[in-house]
């Protein structure tokens, strides 16, 4: 398939400070990336990389099969053909919606501009509104002018940096959700920076998990999520517990945790590992002899979240509907549903 | 502001103090208006046959003079202040720190004291031409040499100490605009010369039009250098009809005239500091300045080095020659009994400004309803007033008022009193309080406005009296901005010439009033040592601008 997009061991320093190193990512054409991470891990300095805002020490960047950065050379922001939502989304205070959205456009003569801005209106539904001035749009509004300017000029990708994270809570999945049928409609190619998961997964097909400057996994959301490929990616992604926990070579867990397939392990295992324990994990179950006793719990609406102590003071997550109502203190039976844990040897 | 903070202050715990409150904001705020409703009143009275003499003769001059006067200081404010802010805040070379502090420099020369200075430069037998003669043995005649005494002069020596006040608020315009916004535009396709024009210079507009704005209302007020450069305008010529035509309300009604340009200049202010707000970004990302190199770097430092040489090195330098000839004899009892008298003066007038700033702005933090805030905006007007309009709108009614007394007196007890209040040091203290109070409100406005009303009620909740939350939270919180508000009102007084020269008392003196004279009188040498003190004094709210500026968060390692 075509890449539209490839960073090949790109290193990004501030100073003598790597704010990036050695990362390498690819984007197909028509593809929804996402870099993941905490804050500071380096995901927005390598988006201004490829936006050209930033120069790199080492490595290279190429769109659509032309290096657009290496070390020598650092094509200007305004001659490469990458689109860029803001966090802020940097709308133009002085300019109203219709010459915020034509601001690119200057290559265009004034019948095609009017057209094209246009269709862009259209296409994010604020026809009713071009004419009215940033200050006075909604912060989703803004949001789809600063996409629609982004657009305009027909990018050959689009970076967006945190794009939801102006916005109210209740508009992000939403509108993550609406963005990514409106660019996948569009076959747009397109990478997002967030530090947050559900942004991610309801947006991207592809994410890229980094930390501290290094890009860590590259996976799908499904894969990301149920094959964590490291300590950090497990304690990252989704909720659940990292514990520590013995195991022998037939795969019977310490703890009366119960076993694991043999297959499943990896080959050098030693006698403890660290197991991560999704709160689904550890299922409710009214006939099981095995009790926990409940250390604390929360109330999430249709699922309570328990709190439970192994036999060795650990404590792991478990969820059950909300009709199970069960005093702190007391035990709750469950059944240990470990399929598709996640171990790792301990380091 | 903080106008939706309905929440009260710590003292409105019950209605009948809070009654009592705001009757004494109504009536200092009435007191205040007093001058202004008068210069209006002037209106309704019939207009005297002076009118016809000054309709046949002066007043055409008046009006072209003074729109061409603010045309040429617009312009030029707006030139030298807006390539300055750019300078410091969008570029980066040798000298930018240094210069974006000396911008300021010419703030503290008033400008009267700059135009005679020039005056003695430039003239017939200043250096500069007798130097050109010298060298070339031209004679009388031989050369053409620009007319310092004219309008184009005015406009030279005002845009020159005028400009700051465009920079001011255009740098910090420019500083907070959102780096964002201006990689958006990169992003868009955009060079770095285009998004200047097309994003950075639109989006300071506001700062642009409320600087020159204030440019302008400082150029109105001037009386000092049209005055002595024999330029016709209004404020020259409201003094040539009191003092010349004797025509008190022809002279009031010329000022109603002049108030006209001045709410002009005041809507477009208001309006443009409504619009910066849509265009403050908070979201700050380090600045990134565009780095100068070989002849733009050059060119940069030399067109900067030429405005602060022209404004304040140049007239500082010679002012400071002058005042060195013979400066043991001018510094003399006289001297000192004039810093006296100036400072004294300034003081007095500082402390009055600070206390009815602190109440008005309290009372706006405590009741902060529309007609509250109304009778504060009213009250903080007068900086748009020129002095001349605010000195006779006091006069007037308070020469009523003295005829009454006199006339009262006379009739009852036989006791003829003359004009009791009438050219005394409280009248111009009043007049400096109608004309200054804003510059100490905005001040201790701004420093209030940190105190959120919920660190009252915290504190209050903590078991804090009203008084101690005053003591405690307040006071340090406030220190710097009330010493601050002292300081500007004492230099603004110190500086202020028209108000000083029509109501200070019979033979008193200040600093302004004394070099004038001098000045007017040719004797520039001798007008140094007091203009000179002026300069100096007058660089004490620079410095204090300075602080601010050298603190700035931007830096560019």
């Amino acid at each position: 398939m075509n890449k539209q997009l490839i960073l090949d061991k790109v290193t990004v320093k501030y100073d003598a400070l790597a704010a990036v190193s050695d990362a390498t990512f690819s984007l197909a054409e028509g593809e929804i990336g996402c870099l993941l991470g905490p804050s500071g891990c380096g995901k927005t300095t390598l988006l201004r990389a490829i936006a050209g805002f930033e120069s790199l020490s080492a490595g290279s960047i190429s769109l659509h099969d032309e290096y657009i950065s290496t070390p020598k050379r650092t094509k200007a922001p305004e001659d490469r053909a990458v689109g860029m939502v803001f966090q802020d989304f940097a709308l133009f205070p002085h300019l109203n919606v219709r010459d915020n959205i034509g601001f690119g456009l200057s290559d265009f003569s004034s019948g095609e501009k009017t057209s094209r801005v246009l269709e862009m209106l259209e296409l994010v539904g604020l026809v009713s509104v071009a004419d009215r001035f940033p200050h006075e749009l909604s912060g989703g509004q803004q949001q789809r002018v600063a996409l629609a300017r982004a657009l305009a000029p027909s990018p050959q990708i689009l970076l967006l940096d945190e794009p939801f994270s102006n916005l109210d809570a209740e508009l992000r999945t939403q509108l993550a959700a609406e963005i990514r049928i409106l660019l996948k409609k569009n076959k747009v190619t397109a990478l997002l920076v967030t530090h947050d998961q559900d942004e991610a997964f309801a947006m991207a097909d592809k994410i890229a998990l980094l930390n501290a400057g290094k890009i860590v996994q590259i996976d799908t959301p499904y894969k990301l999520y149920h094959k964590p490929g490291s300590l950090f990616a497990a304690d990252f992604i989704g909720k659940g517990t990292i514990i520590n926990v013995g195991i022998d070579a037939a795969g019977l867990l310490g703890n009366n945790l119960g076993s694991l397939s043999i297959n499943a392990l990896p080959e050098d295992l030693g006698n403890t590992v660290k197991l991560l324990v999704r709160p689904d994990d550890i299922a409710y179950d009214e006939s099981s002899d095995t009790k926990l006793p409940i250390v604390s719990k929360s109330f999430l609406g249709p699922n309570y979240l328990y709190e439970l102590a192994l036999k060795d003071g650990q404590r792991v997550p478990c969820l059950t509907h909300s009709h199970v109502d069960i005093p702190v203190g007391d035990e709750l039976p469950v059944r240990f549903d470990l399929r598709h844990v996640v171990i790792f040897n301990p380091d | 502001m903080e106008i939706d903070s309905r929440s009260p202050g710590f003292n409105s715990s019950n209605q009948s103090s809070g009654r009592g409150w705001r009757t004494y904001l109504f009536i200092v705020t009435a007191i205040i208006a007093v001058p202004m409703l008068v210069i209006f009143a002037s209106l309704l009275q019939p207009f005297s046959s002076a009118w016809q003499h000054l309709f046949d003769t002066v007043l055409t001059d008046y009006i072209t003079n003074s729109l061409l006067l603010m045309a040429g200081v617009g312009v030029g404010t707006l030139v030298l202040g807006v390539s300055a802010a750019w300078l410091t805040a969008m570029c980066e070379f040798p000298g930018r720190k240094i210069l974006s502090w000396a911008f300021l420099l010419p703030m503290a020369m008033p400008a009267y004291i700059i135009a005679y200075t020039y005056t003695g430069i430039l003239d017939f037998s200043g250096p500069l031409q007798t130097a050109l003669r010298d060298t070339y043995q031209w004679q009388y005649g031989d050369y053409y040499f620009p007319e310092i005494r004219s309008l184009g002069g005015a406009i030279c020596m005002l845009s020159l100490v005028l400009y700051p006040y465009v920079y001011m608020l255009v740098r910090v315009a420019f500083l907070e605009q959102s780096t964002a916004v201006l990689e958006a535009s990169r992003n868009l396709g955009k060079k770095p010369w285009q998004t200047l024009f097309l994003v950075a210079l639109p989006m300071a507009r506001p700062a642009i039009v409320a600087g020159v704005s204030l440019a302008l209302m400082e150029t109105l007020a001037d009386y000092g250098t049209v005055a002595y450069f024999g330029v016709s305008s209004f404020t020259t010529g409201i003094f040539r009809t009191w003092y010349g035509l004797g025509e008190l309300t022809t002279a009031a009604q010329l000022c109603a005239f002049l108030m006209l340009f001045v709410f002009a200049l005041i809507i477009a202010e208001r309006w443009s500091r409504q619009r910066l707000r849509f265009h403050h970004h908070s979201a700050q990302k380090k600045m990134v300045r565009l780095r100068l190199k070989g002849w733009r770097s050059a060119l940069a430092i030399s067109v900067g080095g030429l405005i602060v040489f022209l404004g304040f090195i140049l007239p500082a330098t010679q002012l400071a020659i002058w005042a060195s000839v013979g400066w043991q004899e001018n510094i003399n009892g006289d001297f000192f009994r004039l810093l006296f008298n100036s400072f004294s003066l300034a003081a007095i007038a500082a402390i009055c400004c600070l206390m009815v700033a602190v109440f008005l702005a309290y009372t706006k933090r405590a009741f902060a309803s529309r007609m509250e805030l109304g009778a504060v905006a009213v009250a903080s007007l007068g900086y748009a007033v020129p002095g001349t309009v605010i000195a006779v709108g006091v006069l007037i009614p308070v020469a009523w008022l003295d005829n009454q007394i006199d006339f009262l007196s006379t009739t009852w007890f036989d006791y003829p009193t003359g004009l009791l209040i009438s050219g005394t040091i409280g009248l111009l203290v009043f007049a400096y309080l109608v004309r200054f109070l804003s510059v100490a409100l905005n001040t201790v406005d701004s420093g209030l406005t940190a105190i959120k009303p919920s660190i009252d009620e915290s504190a209050r909740s903590l078991g804090a009296t009203p008084s101690r939350v005053l003591s405690r939270i307040h006071l340090p919180i406030l220190r710097t901005s009330l010493l601050t508000a002292l300081l500007l009102v004492f230099v603004e007084v110190l500086k202020e010439l028209p108000t000083t020269l029509i109501l200070r008392p019979f033979n008193f003196n200040t600093l302004a009033v004394r070099t004038y004279e001098l000045a007017s009188d040719e004797r520039l040498v001798d007008a140094a040592l007091p203009a000179l003190a002026i300069v100096i004094i007058g660089l004490l709210p620079v410095l204090l601008i300075t602080k601010s500026i050298l603190n700035e968060r931007f830096s560019n390692e």
